[in-house]
Order: structure tokens, then C-alpha cells, then sequence
């Protein structure tokens, strides 16, 4: 019972915002480019890039503001490069993730090293805005109601993807194009702009998710500091199907298990942590085993669509 | 309900005319200058067997290709339709033979599919027009049901209800009876003379005869992609049903005395008394689409045993089934008294008996191998060619060179890679790793589809002589003519089953055509 002690059930939940939000936008954006029929592992190198630049230019502007900007920016910038690789061209959806993955990682290590190696700066944390009397809540409140914008943001946007895929053309379209793109394309519509735009959405959501772990999580950026959140994003995606509430909790149940680590340390339990950053992939796992032989992903996932082919 | 609307329609003008399309693909003409009318109040009946450029017609008609030569002329003018929008902002609505309905969504959401992304779909009132439509031509549906629930037959009428609430035209039915229940095809064939008669132009593609004589009033028929026969109401309803039944068969498989390139038709000679080679007796194959049951044949030597019947009626089956590629369920085979009903392909192969395949590329050989690869692709591992695991490449091309001069085989070299041969070549390189060594029975399957005049001369002159050498010959073709020249006896399949089997004397033809449109049971 000593184990929970107010300083541990805080730092827990505290941990587990901080861990979960980025999974939470990564894992929506994946959800939004799978429904289309766009298998994106390059989510990874989306969240790395968007990771860099969130970084630098909220280290250049002091404003966390611009950082985000400037994140999502960077993540759409590859999103644009796999659209025109995969949907346009249709080229083989896992290779260019994967060769995207490696590039931002390369890319990101280089121009970090050129620029701050010796330096290491470190932002300011930003500031967080405090959600009137329910910050106030004993113990969870200052960790769950006294952040920064973007996690309410990223919250919110759980609601608007609700919205878009229940009660929306565009939803019904996403659908469409990952399910049976032939459809879509005799109902008139282009599937290869809306592949091209759920492509990019994913790339600006990756892209918010990279620049949370740089500029609110961590405050400095490290090279490969993604340490593949984006790939338990994806993991999270193919679990929660068609469904942004399931990677909500998705998001929370591998927060908390990231988390763990700081938490446990806090509490003074003394377990090695190389098994309890385990923690988290072995809960991927588990999850896989229990819950992913029924995941049906949509018929289309990861073929490119050309009229008339058969 | 032959006929039942066209009482004063003839002499409407067409809302939408082909004229002189011709549409090529690598290495085929799918379409060939084809001229059509299609007129409103009509169910205009396209006919033509696989591969004959229904399917290609449909796709240029509904925007998803367009035609290399010639035009498309819809209410009078011109029109390029270059995308499905197109087509569907023109009127012309289309029920392809795949479903076109998303499975995952409710049936009005793939109504509303298309709309301005921006808006708030307005589901309520789109489900209340579908209802309406659909009870205006007399077809029940639930638009709030998953459209992966319903059964096919429900599919296809939720599809027409779509088609037509885009203010339709004209209304395209691709293959639409293929995949349903008698019962469910009886429907949609009422479904159609009903919107026919309200004025619609019907454009209905199928292979098959009845359905084609009971419900259209105009007939085009296709072959090798070309428009080879128009009938109009009026030879439609002159003839009795049998006599249009065998004129249009005689079209449809090109076995009409205007095709010059074949040979003399009847008895090719006296029937060989040779020993018993194959022999099947009742047959049973599993298969979802098709299941073969109750077939049974013997095939002495010396002689060829023709099959004919519909492209699709079990003849993939039964051949993939002989040659070892697919599990027999009961009944038995046998080769020279031997059973080989659970023996291997390699097995099989081993004691004589042979398969030419029709897809010649998919399963025939291998695309990217070479020529003389693909000449020994069964004997892998086997002497001369692979000497303790180790392949002799010159003993490979040596016996490559020999295969391709004794059959003809037009390439660059024995090294060339097999897939870029003409599809002519592709069948010769077949023909020459099939018919090599010690051949007891061989099974073709469809040997000339697709073939041009001369490689379809050459290959049936390799049959004859396959059979002239003594082989047991299994010939599986949709070409009546071809079996008619070919073959000594000649069986019929209908639905996996064999329905009958002539004698190839001068009357051969009309029984076969019999057996076929089913008129004689």
C-alpha cells in the first residue's frame, strides 16, 4: 500500500499525459490514413521531423506557439513526399515509410549535431493554461488540468474526428477510399486527393505530436528522441480501427506504462530500467495477442488505387 | 415478357450512340469500330462471350476508359466522357458486375457518397428518396442496413435504386445476373422490362442466351471484339425461340461460314479403336462457383475428346483437377488402367499425362524466366539439366534451341525472358515443354483464346498431331468451330456437368447448340 503515495499517483498521471498525448496524435493521424487506405509507416519520421523543427523554432522565437507552427509544418513537408511517392506514383507504401523513417532519422541526427552538439539548449517549459476549478482537484488535478493548450487540443481533436468520419461527407469519403476505392471513384470522387489529403493531415498530426516531445515533454531535442512512439502510434491505429476513442484509451493505457519508469523511481522501488522501458512494447504485445486477431483493417490498406486496374 | 414495351419505341432516337469505337490494349483490340444504338424504352441486350469487349464497351461508356478511335454520342452531340462524373452528370448510370457498394457503410451512405465534403450529409432525407425510389419501381431495401449484410440479389437492387436516383438515362447492367439465384436473376429481368417500359434506355451485358431471348428487345452481339449481329424486335419476336436460340449461337462462337480461316468441319476420320488411355468416372470436384459433379469420360488412343459448353460452366475446374492442381472428391481417374486420382502433379506428369493451360503466363510459365528455363520448368533438378543439384546451362540451352526450332518459337534468343513474347510464342514455348518426351494423354485447356490466325492455325495443327502420335487428347474450348474440326466426340458442360455427348458428324452442331442453350432437357 506505501507504493501509492500521492507524489507517485501524481507523477503517474502527470507521466502519463505527457507520454500519451503524443501517441494520442500520432495514433489519430495513423487511424486517418489507414481509413483511407494508406498504410503510413513513416509516422515515425513525421513525428522526428516535426520533433526538430517544433524545436528550432521555438528555440529561435522563444514562442511555444510557433514551435508547434512550425512542427506540424515539418511533419506535412513529409506527408507531402509520401503522397506523391505512394498515392500518386503508387509506389510500395512500407518501403517509403521505412525509407522516410530513416531519412528524417538521419537528417534530424545530422542537423542536430551541426547546430547544437556542443550547446544542448534547453526551452523554457511552456505555459500552461489552468482549467478553472477542476485544476483545483486534490492530487490529479494540477496533472490533468493544468497543461498546456496543445493536450486539450489534442483531446479535443478526439471529438472532431468523431465528428468527421460520423457525420461528414468527407468521412463517408475516407471510408470509401480505403474500404473500396473503385466506389468512390465511379460515386465521382478523386481518391488519390483524398488519399493525398488524409496523407496529409496524418503528416500535420505527427507533425504536433514530434514538437509536443520536444518542446513540452523534454524541452530539448535528442537525435532519434521518437524512440518509436510513432510505431506504437501505428500499433494503436490498426487496434482502434475505424474508432478515435479506442486510441484515446489506447493512448492513456501506453502513457501509463511509459510513465512507470519515472514513476516507480519516485517512489524509491529500485527495478532495473531497462525492464521497466520494456514495459511499454511488451504491453503492445500482449494487447496484439489479445486484442488484434479480431482488428480487421480495411480490404485496401496499403494497395494503391488506378482506375480501371483489376 | 419478351417485348413488352417496345410497341411504338422503335422509332425513338437513341440517347446514346457508340460510333466506330475501337479500343486497343497491349498486344489485343478489345474493341473493334463498334457502331450501337442504344434507344430508350428498350433493353438493349449486349452478347458475347468472355473476352469478346463487353467489359471494355461498358468501361468507356460509364468514363472509366476512353476509346482510342471513334466517339461517343449522347442525346445527339458528341461527348468525350472522360471521367465517372461525367458519365453520371450525363445520366448514364452503371451497375458494374463487382459491387460498387462499399461493404463497411449503411446503403445511404454509399447513396451519398460524392457529396461536397464541406456539407452535413442529410442522411434522414436521402433515406427517405431512396425508399421512394425504390418503391416506385417495385423493389423493397432497408438504406439504413450495412451494405456488406445484404445478399447479392439486394446489392444489385440497391445499386439499380442508386443508379437511377442520379436522374438517369440511361442504365447499364454489367454482367448483372452472373453471381445470382435463378430466382434473383427472374427479378432483375422483370426489374428491367419494368424501367424500360417507364422509358428508360437499358443496356444489358451478359453471356448468357436465355436470359438474352427472354428480356431484350434488341440483341448485339459481340465477337473478338466486334459488333458481328444486331437483331431488332421484330427478329425477335418473329422467330421461335429455338431458331433465334441457334442463330445466335452461331454467332456468338464464330462458327458461321464467314470466317474463312478454319478448316473442314465433320468427322475428322474414323474413330481410333485404340486402347482406353484416360479414363474418368464420376467426377466430383469442390469449387464455391462452380462445383463439378457426375463426370465421366474415356479417351482412347489416338482419339480427341472435345468439350464444349459457356466459358465458366466447370471447365477450369475439371482441367486443374485432371492435371493434379486441385483435389478430386470422389469418383476415379485413371491413365492406361492406372489410378492417379490421388497422385501429384509431378506424379502425373511423370507417367504421361499433360496440361496446357490457358493462363498462359499466370501458371503456364514464368514472366521473367527465360525461354529455355521455362522449356524444362517441370523437369527442375532432373537429368541432363541438373547433374547432382548443379544446373548445366549448356545442356539448358542446347535443349532450349532444339524446342524452339522444331516448334517455331519466334525469339530473339533462347535467353530472352519468356513474358516478352507475343502471346502466340508464349503458347509455342508451352506447347513445346508440354508435348516433349513421352506425352500418353494431354488436356488443353482453351488453346487458341486469344490467339491471332496463324498461331491459332499452328496450334491446332499441334493438337491433330499430338493425337496423331497416339496421345489420348482432352480438348477444352469455347470455339465450337475449333471443336468441330478438331475433335471426335464431343461433350457439353452446363453448370459442372456434363450434359451430353455427340458423335462429330454433319449434325453435331445444331445438337451441340441444343445442349448448350439447354432446349433439349
Amino acid at each position: 500500500m506505501g507504493l501509492f503515495t500521492e507524489a507517485f499517483v501524481a507523477s503517474l498521471v502527470l507521466g502519463a499525459v505527457v507520454a500519451g498525448v503524443p501517441l494520442l496524435l500520432g495514433g489519430l493521424g495513423e487511424q486517418l490514413s489507414e481509413k483511407a487506405g494508406v498504410l503510413n509507416i513513416g509516422l515515425e519520421g513525421m513525428m522526428l521531423i516535426g520533433a526538430y523543427a517544433g524545436f528550432v523554432l521555438a528555440y529561435e522565437t522563444g514562442s511555444a506557439a510557433s514551435g508547434f507552427l512550425a512542427g506540424a509544418a515539418g511533419g506535412m513537408a513529409v506527408a507531402a513526399l509520401m503522397a506523391v511517392l505512394c498515392v500518386r506514383l503508387g509506389l510500395n507504401q512500407i518501403v517509403i515509410g521505412i525509407a522516410l523513417t530513416l531519412g528524417a532519422e538521419g537528417i534530424t541526427a545530422l542537423l542536430h549535431n551541426v547546430r547544437f552538439a556542443t550547446t544542448y539548449p534547453r526551452l523554457d517549459a511552456p505555459e500552461t493554461l489552468a482549467i478553472p476549478v477542476l485544476s483545483r482537484i486534490p492530487v490529479v488535478g494540477p496533472a490533468l488540468f493544468d497543461r498546456p493548450a496543445i493536450v486539450y487540443l489534442a483531446v479535443l481533436l478526439v471529438g472532431i474526428m468523431i465528428y468527421v468520419y460520423r457525420c461528414t461527407y468527407l468521412g463517408i469519403a475516407l471510408q470509401a477510399a480505403g474500404d473500396r476505392p473503385a466506389a468512390l471513384d465511379a460515386a465521382g470522387v478523386d481518391v488519390v486527393g483524398t488519399r493525398t489529403v488524409a496523407v496529409l493531415c496524418t503528416g500535420l498530426f505527427a507533425g504536433l505530436a514530434g514538437a509536443f516531445m520536444s518542446i513540452v515533454a523534454s524541452g530539448v531535442f535528442v537525435p532519434f528522441m521518437t524512440h518509436g512512439n510513432g510505431f506504437i502510434g501505428i500499433v494503436l491505429a490498426m487496434l482502434a480501427r475505424g474508432r478515435p476513442l479506442r486510441v484515446l484509451g489506447g493512448a492513456l493505457l501506453f502513457g501509463v506504462c511509459l510513465s512507470l519508469t519515472t514513476a516507480l523511481q519516485v517512489a524509491g522501488v529500485d527495478v532495473p530500467t531497462d525492464v521497466i522501458q520494456m514495459l511499454p512494447f511488451a504491453t503492445v504485445m500482449l494487447v496484439l495477442v489479445v486484442a488484434g486477431r479480431r482488428a480487421s483493417l480495411p480490404p485496401a490498406l496499403g494497395s494503391s488505387y488506378e482506375r480501371g486496374a483489376r | 415478357m419478351v417485348g413488352s414495351s417496345v410497341s411504338g419505341a422503335t422509332a425513338r432516337e437513341a440517347v446514346v450512340s457508340l460510333r466506330g469505337v475501337t479500343k486497343r490494349f497491349p498486344g489485343v483490340v478489345a474493341n473493334d469500330r463498334v457502331s450501337i444504338d442504344f434507344r430508350p424504352g428498350e433493353v438493349h441486350v449486349l452478347l458475347g462471350e468472355n473476352g469478346a469487349g463487353k467489359s471494355t464497351l461498358v468501361a468507356m461508356l460509364a468514363g472509366l476508359q476512353r476509346p482510342d478511335e471513334g466517339g461517343i454520342v449522347v442525346g445527339g452531340e458528341p461527348i468525350d466522357i472522360s471521367s465517372p462524373r461525367k458519365a453520371l452528370d450525363l445520366g448514364i448510370g452503371t451497375v458494374f458486375q463487382h459491387s460498387m457498394l462499399v461493404p463497411s457503410l449503411s446503403l445511404v451512405d454509399n447513396f451519398i457518397l460524392g457529396g461536397p465534403w464541406w456539407k452535413r450529409p442529410d442522411r434522414a432525407g436521402a433515406a427517405e428518396r431512396m425508399r421512394a425510389r425504390a418503391e416506385s419501381i417495385g423493389v423493397r431495401l432497408d438504406p439504413f442496413a450495412l451494405a456488406g449484410s445484404l445478399s447479392l440479389g439486394e446489392r444489385q437492387q440497391a445499386e439499380i435504386v442508386r443508379a437511377l436516383m442520379r436522374g438517369n438515362r440511361c442504365l447499364i447492367l454489367d454482367e448483372a445476373t452472373a453471381m445470382l439465384t435463378p430466382r434473383d436473376a427472374e427479378q432483375l429481368g422483370a426489374l428491367m422490362c419494368r424501367l424500360a417500359a417507364g422509358g428508360l434506355a437499358v443496356v444489358f451485358i451478359t453471356h448468357k442466351l436465355d436470359e438474352a431471348i427472354a428480356w431484350g428487345d434488341r440483341i448485339s452481339v459481340l465477337r473478338r471484339g466486334r459488333n458481328v449481329a444486331s437483331l431488332g424486335p421484330e427478329d425477335l419476336k418473329a422467330g421461335d425461340v429455338a431458331a433465334v436460340t441457334a442463330g445466335l449461337v452461331r454467332t456468338m462462337f464464330g462458327a458461321d461460314a464467314a470466317d474463312g480461316t478454319r478448316g473442314p468441319e465433320g468427322r475428322r476420320r474414323a474413330t481410333p479403336a485404340g486402347p482406353v488411355v484416360l479414363a474418368a468416372g464420376d467426377l466430383a470436384i469442390d469449387d464455391d462457383a462452380v462445383p463439378v459433379s457426375g463426370v465421366g469420360f474415356t479417351i482412347r488412343a489416338g482419339e480427341i475428346l472435345g468439350i464444349a459448353g459457356i466459358d465458366g460452366n466447370g471447365q477450369k475446374q475439371l482441367a486443374e483437377a485432371l492435371a493434379g492442381q486441385r483435389p478430386i472428391r470422389a469418383g476415379s481417374l485413371t491413365l492406361n488402367g492406372r489410378p492417379i486420382d490421388r497422385a501429384g502433379v509431378g506424379e502425373r506428369r511423370a507417367l504421361g499425362l499433360r496440361y496446357v493451360t490457358d493462363d498462359r503466363l499466370g501458371e503456364g510459365t514464368v514472366g521473367p524466366f527465360s525461354v529455355a528455363t521455362n522449356l524444362v520448368l517441370k523437369q527442375i533438378g532432373e537429368a541432363p539439366f541438373w547433374r547432382k543439384g548443379v544446373e548445366q546451362p549448356a545442356a539448358i540451352a542446347d535443349h532450349a534451341r532444339r524446342r524452339v526450332g522444331a516448334f517455331d518459337v519466334r525469339t530473339p534468343g533462347v535467353g530472352t525472358p519468356v513474358a516478352r513474347l507475343s502471346g502466340g510464342n508464349i503458347q509455342k514455348v508451352l506447347l513445346a515443354r508440354e508435348l516433349t518426351g513421352t506425352a500418353e494423354a494431354v488436356v488443353f485447356a482453351k488453346p487458341t483464346y486469344g490467339l491471332d490466325v496463324r498461331n491459332t492455325h499452328a496450334t491446332r495443327g499441334r493438337i491433330r498431331e499430338a493425337a496423331e502420335a497416339g496421345c489420348a487428347v482432352l480438348l477444352i474450348s469455347t470455339d465450337i468451330g475449333e471443336l468441330l474440326e478438331l475433335a471426335d466426340r464431343i461433350a457439353v458442360m452446363s453448370r459442372g456437368r456434363i450434359v451430353g455427348t455427340v458423335d462429330n458428324d454433319a449434325d453435331a452442331r445444331r445438337r451441340i447448340g441444343e445442349l448448350m442453350s439447354g432446349t433439349t432437357q
